[in-house]
């Protein structure tokens, strides 16, 4: 009930904001509100932000766990997401050739794509990031930058620049049939998925001993070695799930556009950033719900204005946050020591 | 030191003096040959210098236009305007009346007014720029290749006159190519006043979900979606509407009509409409200068040959009817005579534009983009 009336106020609102940017007539509003008049098309524009929202959400919990371990902006984080992808294709090809159950395939696929990325986590860390553990912050973010070209000139140079069609490895649910035009099998794959694993993380964080360590490495890392706390394996955890989250979303993206090449991990990267440190970069809840509300923004700002300005209001939305609340909506101002 | 100047000077007089020559021959038709045949785009000017050779070297072994020989006068202008005033400034003051180029639209309009002032006839192979005909400027103007409005004209024609279509959603992808494909449509369609735009919107090239503006096409109630841009945006936003159970019909351009396309929608892709550059392949006379082309260079001709044989065979066809070099008989001859090119029979209407070079509608079916007759 409360949902309800909440989803009214709200309906209302982007819809006046609409009016009032296109500057349209009375007769002309009627004609408009006669064009879009119904409950549905709201609720079909939430799924398609919630939708968004969670794509982006899978990869910006990798951006923010990084950035809250060891204070880097880890740009390679798009590239892992793209050989996650690559990976779960060449698997899912080769298993298919085999006859395999479509779950089966899927689950093993996810299995393979999130352990191959988070080897490639790894090692990115343990060959650009760590020999540079005690370097100017500059540094880092430069030998991240590089890593990020590297890899996607590797798979450019071992793939193709093509697009590559990718199988749809979510199987099409047939209970969601007389939902298909509102959310799909595969946008609610993604939806369940992704609020497992937030879900997930969180215990871990929260409860686990690995969790405990990483809260203290993140809080003070020379304190945490003091008590006994092997912070290079902490970072090192840290990059594996981070890149097996990435992995897990390249699979879901992937199946949900249906194509993929060596520049996807780019522009993906880049959103998601962006929805990290809107929701204040370091925080996991933060970068769930700046996901949602960039996916959601975006949504509605295509609906009920235009797409042609979906990234303004995106980036429109950033700025206003930053000004307002600088260490983003869930973020801690941090105080720079000197 | 100074042995390579004195070179230079002797270089420069031997030059001069061919060229001095070639001017008092007066027993010759003198064909002006502008374009790039130098810098970055000489490889879009350089197969039309050479079609052109090709071309008037037949003419020539067959006795030439009405018995007097072909002379071809090249000038380069390196697709920049400023160099292709010049060059058409000693074309027209070495007496030459009819030019083939320029290769590119700028250069093309920059040397365009000192071409008409001197009443010099010009056919290009290449420039694509709609308003070179379409202002009624330059009535000494004509090209065999269709304008950059010819592929929306072609769209929308057959969306409305073929599809019979009432609402259409136009989408683009915000580039260059595909915004402004999509503007023309828009202004084609609400000239025609058969049908209405419901929708016109731009996507972000790239995005990872398009079920918003998805949603929106069907909200707007449109039969069909009109598309510029290229086929990774094309293939998604299309996947996307099939998976909304959406069967709105999908017409889009030469951006879209490429294999990959039919490869990565899979069977989304069946039943979508997109325009093409009519298949050439099959003509003998494609055949014939391709071959010979093959033969001189030891390569596959580069852009624009095709077009520039059109555009040779038309120009020297229209002299041998004209039997002058006057602009305005020639032209009267472009315009009423056929002539056989590689894209098969050609004229030109009052504009200038061909009429038999166009763009042909291509669907998918099993996997295939099949022409539409």
């Amino acid at each position: 009930m409360v949902v309800t009336t909440h989803a009214v106020t709200v309906i209302s609102a982007s819809q006046f904001l609409g009016y009032a940017t296109l500057g349209l007539e009375p007769d002309q509003l009627l004609q408009h509100l006669a064009r879009y008049p119904s409950m549905d098309y709201f609720i079909e524009l939430l799924f398609s932000g919630l939708t968004r929202g969670s794509i982006y959400a899978l990869l910006a919990l990798g951006y923010t766990m990084v950035y809250g371990i060891i204070g880097l902006i880890n740009f390679a984080h798009g590239e892992i997401y793209m050989i996650g992808a690559y990976t779960a294709l060449i698997v899912s090809t080769v298993l298919s050739i085999y006859g395999l159950p479509p779950l089966t395939i899927l689950v093993v696929t996810a299995l393979a794509a999130a352990l191959w990325a988070a080897a490639y986590g790894f090692t990115v860390e343990r060959l650009a990031y760590r020999p540079l553990r005690n370097a100017p912050r500059l540094s880092p973010l430069i030998s991240a930058i590089g890593m990020s070209i590297f890899l996607q000139n590797f798979v450019l140079l071992a793939q193709t620049s093509d697009f590559q069609p990718f199988p749809s490895l979510i199987p099409e649910l047939a209970f969601m049939e007389p939902f298909a035009a509102v959310i799909g099998s595969k946008d609610l794959t993604i939806l369940i998925v992704a609020a497992l694993v937030m879900i997930l993380l969180t215990f871990m964080i929260k409860f686990t001993r690995t969790g405990k360590a990483m809260r203290a490495t993140s809080q003070d890392r020379k304190m945490a070695l003091l008590v006994g706390i092997n912070v290079d394996n902490i970072i090192s955890i840290t990059f594996l799930i981070g890149s097996a989250l990435a992995a897990i979303g390249g699979l879901l993206i992937a199946s949900h556009v249906g194509q993929i090449n060596c520049s996807i991990g780019f522009i993906a990267g880049i959103k998601a950033f962006t929805a990290a440190v809107l929701g204040g970069i370091g925080s996991i809840p933060g970068a769930v719900l700046g996901s949602f509300v960039l996916g959601l923004t975006e949504a509605f700002a295509t609906g009920y204005v235009s797409s042609d300005y979906e990234d303004a209001f995106a980036f429109a939305l950033l700025v206003l946050i930053l000004i307002f609340r600088p260490a983003g909506l869930l973020g801690k101002a941090a105080i720079d020591k000197v | 030191m100074r042995s390579i100047k004195t070179r230079y000077i002797l270089t420069a007089l031997t030059l001069a003096a061919s060229l001095a020559t070639g001017a008092l021959a007066a027993n010759s038709i003198k064909i002006g040959v502008a374009g790039a045949h130098s810098g970055d785009l000489a490889s879009y000017g350089l197969p039309t210098l050479k079609a052109a050779q090709l071309v008037v070297k037949d003419i020539n072994e067959q006795g030439g236009i009405n018995g007097v020989p072909v002379e071809l006068v090249a000038e380069d202008d390196a697709c920049k305007p400023e160099i292709a005033a010049n060059a058409a400034t000693k074309l027209v003051s070495a007496g030459v009346k009819v030019v083939i180029g320029h290769t590119c639209s700028g250069a093309t309009k920059a040397a365009l007014p000192i071409y008409r002032d001197a009443k010099v006839l010009l056919i290009s192979p290449s420039a694509t720029t709609p308003s070179l005909t379409q202002n009624g400027e330059f009535p000494n103007f004509y090209r065999t290749i269709a304008a950059d409005d010819a592929q929306a004209r072609t769209e929308v024609d057959f969306t409305i006159n073929t599809l019979k279509v009432q609402k259409i959603a136009i989408i683009h992808d915000k580039g260059d190519y595909g915004k402004g494909l999509a503007e023309f449509a828009k202004s084609f369609i609400e000239q025609s006043g058969k049908a209405t735009v419901v929708l016109f919107e731009g996507v972000t090239p790239g995005a990872v979900d398009y079920s918003a503006v998805v949603q929106k096409i069907k909200r707007s109630g449109a039969e069909a979606v009109v598309f510029g841009g290229y086929h990774p945006e094309a293939s998604k936003i299309v996947s996307q509407m099939r998976q909304k159970r959406m069967s709105t019909l999908f017409i889009s351009d030469d951006g879209v009509k490429d294999d990959t396309f039919i490869k990565v929608a899979g069977k989304d892709a069946e039943g979508v409409y997109a325009t093409g550059p009519a298949d050439v392949s099959q003509n003998p006379i494609a055949i014939e200068y391709r071959r010979k082309f093959k033969e001189a260079e030891g390569a596959d001709p580069g852009a624009f040959f095709d077009n520039a044989v059109a555009a040779t065979l038309a120009l020297t066809h229209a002299l041998t009817k004209a039997g002058t070099v006057d602009q305005e008989a020639v032209g009267r001859a472009l315009r009423s005579d056929k002539v056989a090119t590689p894209f098969g029979a050609i004229q030109f209407d009052a504009k200038g534009e061909p009429i038999g070079i166009e763009f042909s509608i291509y669907q998918v079916k099993n996997g295939q983009y099949i022409q539409v007759r």
